[in-house]
């Protein structure tokens, strides 16, 4: 007797087809702030907005652009305290395939990976899905590449994409400003664009995020003192 | 033993406990795919298991990543496995054969525990791997082409085979280039 009587899956099939829990999950991550990438010729960016509940609120120490490994990132929009979870997974899963191999580990296996835990959490018992859309980036063997995963655990290959609040507005913004050999500045400037459309307020340096990864393979988080000089750029 | 934009890999085919032979007709190198082998000297059941192991461990890997392993990536993913069983070892030891993705060849052996040992010229192992070395070491000459390199590691074989009563008893020599993989079988003294 106890928990096991009850630990059966939640996430259970409607009469139509669909799955609600994990239609509420994505409702979620609409509800969270927008996060957006695009893939440049010789790298990528991710671009998020760090958006506080309070003006209280110091948001010098919330980080959401956070690093897998060396050469791959990734950004939330959602539930912060979900995509920690993902991230600790990511990251050891990632150090796993290291230590076997020697060899870092390509950006389609991560994603694979963490698909999979997203997947395993609509189908388990006593466990909701993750509350959050993930933008996952970086630059392998094959040249970059940037992946966006979903609660149900499903994932895809985008040129540029958009998750969270203003998604839908984003994503139209970008695919009028998208071009195939765009470079890696250009799409931090674009980057940069796509979050003011949407944005309340001014955009700061310390009100938006910054992660890049460019042919040198090392995914890196742009500090203020970046931003605001990119910033400048744009204005 | 390396060559210029070709590799091979040769051993012996005697099989046998101590100094009963069991059998003559049994190479220890196993193609993993068209640019890479892989040897294993010692115990023959830890061979056998371990063959079948990293043959289950590639195929998982092509399926997953849609790609061969590259030769450095498998010794890795060889001395990883064998690290596994640091207090309770494989008594065997591998050496890792191929060419990379620039037809450069890679070689690499390595202990029962997975110490790597990758070398630019030759490497050997095995009951006759200290007559094996000095061959090797008066017989090779850089940049070989495909014929050199067969007659030096086929010579270089039997000479060291000859000198070690626990080797011998025939021999196979693979030679692996960007065209593809050679073999040949070598005679050898039969008593």
């Amino acid at each position: 007797m106890g928990e096991s009587d009850y630990s059966f899956s939640l996430t259970t099939f409607s009469p139509s087809g669909k799955l609600t829990q994990i239609e509420y999950a994505l409702n979620a991550v609409a509800a969270g702030a927008t996060s957006l990438g695009i893939k440049a010729s010789n790298g990528i960016v991710l671009a998020t907005e760090k958006r506080m509940s309070s003006a209280l609120m110091d948001e010098t120490t919330l980080q959401k652009v956070a690093l897998v490994t060396e050469n791959v990132g990734m950004v939330y929009s959602g539930m912060g305290p979900d995509s920690r979870v993902l991230i600790r997974k990511a990251r050891k899963n990632a150090q796993t395939y290291y230590q076997t191999y020697r060899e870092s580990i390509p950006v389609s296996q991560v994603v694979r990976q963490i698909a999979s835990v997203m997947q395993e959490y609509t189908q388990s018992g006593g466990v909701r899905p993750f509350g959050v859309s993930l933008l996952v980036a970086g630059y392998d063997y094959e040249g970059p590449h940037l992946y966006q995963v979903d609660p149900s655990g499903s994932y895809f290959a985008w040129k540029a994409s958009a998750i969270g609040k203003n998604m839908v507005n984003a994503k139209t913004f970008l695919e009028k400003r998208y071009s195939d050999d765009i470079e890696l500045e250009d799409a931090i400037h674009t980057s940069i664009l796509t979050l003011k459309e949407g944005f309340e307020g001014q955009v700061t340096a310390n009100n938006i995020e910054l992660g890049v990864v460019g042919d040198d393979k090392v995914f890196r988080v742009l500090s203020a003192a970046e931003i605001k000089d990119y910033l400048g750029e744009v204005e | 033993m390396s060559g210029d934009g070709c590799v091979a890999i040769a051993s012996d085919t005697r099989l046998g406990q101590q100094y009963q032979t069991i059998a003559m007709d049994v190479p220890r190198m196993f193609k993993m795919h068209d640019r890479l082998f892989l040897g294993l000297t010692g115990l023959y059941t830890d061979t056998q298991t371990l063959y079948n192991l990293f043959k289950f461990k590639l195929s998982m890997y092509k399926m997953r990543e849609g790609r061969e392993i590259s030769p450095e990536t498998f010794a890795n993913l060889v001395s990883s496995t064998l690290y596994e069983k640091r207090f309770g070892p494989y008594f065997t030891e591998p050496i890792v054969v191929g060419l990379d993705k620039d037809n450069k060849p890679y070689l690499c052996g390595m202990d029962l525990l997975g110490a790597l040992a990758c070398e630019p010229d030759f490497v050997t192992l095995g009951t006759s791997t200290e007559m094996l070395l000095g061959a090797c070491e008066t017989f090779y000459r850089e940049n070989m082409n495909e014929d050199q390199l067969f007659e030096v590691v086929s010579q270089t074989l039997m000479m060291a085979t000859d000198r070690d009563c626990l080797s011998g008893w025939g021999g196979v020599v693979h030679i692996i280039s960007k065209e593809g993989i050679t073999t040949k079988t070598i005679k050898t003294r039969q008593d």
